[in-house]
């Protein structure tokens, strides 16, 4: 679709804000609606968009997909870590309480570092779900399963 | 939604299909907005009508766009089944409380803890976030890790694809599905 001047413009156009919602998404999931789950998808979905009109592999240049993968583990284990983190401090497992001196203001930590954990492993994984699919060619897909 | 779904079951162009499916979420989603959880509006409408129609294109393009003629075998026992398992469900939704019910027996277990507490216990003014993060947290930690669990698995099934593969002028190229990185990057086979 690279050779479709209005989608290219628009879409390079639209890029940039979506990136910037997802962030507002993830940041301001405490008081608004949203969280790192939505911001994760939308996120991943500026990335798709950039991936139907430029193709797989230009994404793949910005994001090789060892970096998404890599980044798939990391949200996980921020996650889990802000559990251990708890732990450590004297709290249960998944305790914000201990992780700052005020009460609300640990939840704050906690919540903020678990919901960017979130993000990371949402958007990482529909990133690398998207690639791997759109990624293969179909005569690869026939050569493996046979014409159908 | 239910004309749509009457067309999803109808219709044999699966292109048409996957965009009807794409508008089914997206009523859905001004449905939860119409009830007020904005929050899952939002999850529905950008996984629902977005993520997953993608995904299903991309899986369309690999394919074919055109759905097989089914066996027409045995459809009234298909129908009978359908009917009876409709019915059971309608029969179960009868003992359920009234939508917005305020005596419901849900908005009487840890709800009123949630909004009464969460103000002075999280100090968030989302009462949704500070339930699925903080309250919630084991539950949020599994569905992370759900997450990353199909990303791992597709990865598994199809990120092969990835790794150098084996040429067909091999002796042995039908084995061509057993083959291991090591073998293809060995310069010696």
């Amino acid at each position: 679709m690279k050779q479709k001047i209005i989608l290219r413009v628009i879409s390079k156009f639209l890029i940039p804000y979506i990136l910037l919602f997802a962030l507002y998404v993830q940041w301001h999931g405490d008081f608004g609606p949203g969280g790192g789950f939505q911001a994760g998808v939308i996120f991943a979905a500026g990335f798709i968009l950039y991936a139907m009109i430029f193709g797989v592999a230009a994404v793949r240049e910005v994001l090789p997909a060892a970096t998404t993968r890599v980044l798939l583990v990391i949200g996980v284990l921020l996650y889990t870590g802000v559990g251990v983190a708890g732990i450590l401090l004297g709290g249960n497992f998944l305790d914000y309480n201990v992780l700052a001196d005020t009460r609300t203001g640990g939840q704050h930590v906690g919540i903020v570092l678990v919901e960017f954990g979130v993000g990371i492993t949402v958007a990482a994984s529909v990133i690398t779900i998207f690639c791997t699919f759109a990624g293969r060619r179909p005569e690869e897909y026939k050569e493996d399963y046979g014409e159908n | 939604m239910a004309i749509t779904a009457i067309a999803i079951a109808r219709i044999h162009d699966l292109f048409a299909v996957v965009m009807l499916t794409g508008i089914f979420s997206l009523l859905g989603a001004a449905a939860y907005v119409v009830m007020d959880a904005v929050d899952v509006a939002f999850t529905e409408a950008a996984v629902g009508a977005g993520a997953s129609t993608v995904l299903m294109l991309g899986t369309l393009a690999l394919t074919t766009s055109e759905e097989r003629p089914a066996s027409a075998k045995n459809v009234i026992g298909a129908f009978i089944v359908v009917v009876i398992t409709g019915g059971v469900l309608i029969y179960g939704t009868l003992d359920m409380p009234m939508y917005g019910d305020p005596m419901a027996p849900i908005h009487h277990h840890v709800a009123n803890h949630y909004l009464g507490e969460s103000s002075t216990e999280v100090g968030l003014p989302n009462v949704v976030t500070s339930v699925l993060a903080s309250y919630r947290g084991y539950d949020t930690l599994g569905e992370t890790f759900v997450i990353f669990t199909a990303a791992a698995g597709v990865l598994a099934i199809l990120g092969r694809s990835r790794l150098p593969r084996r040429h067909h002028n091999d002796e042995d190229g039908e084995a061509g599905t057993a083959s291991s990185p090591e073998t293809s990057k060995d310069p010696s086979t």
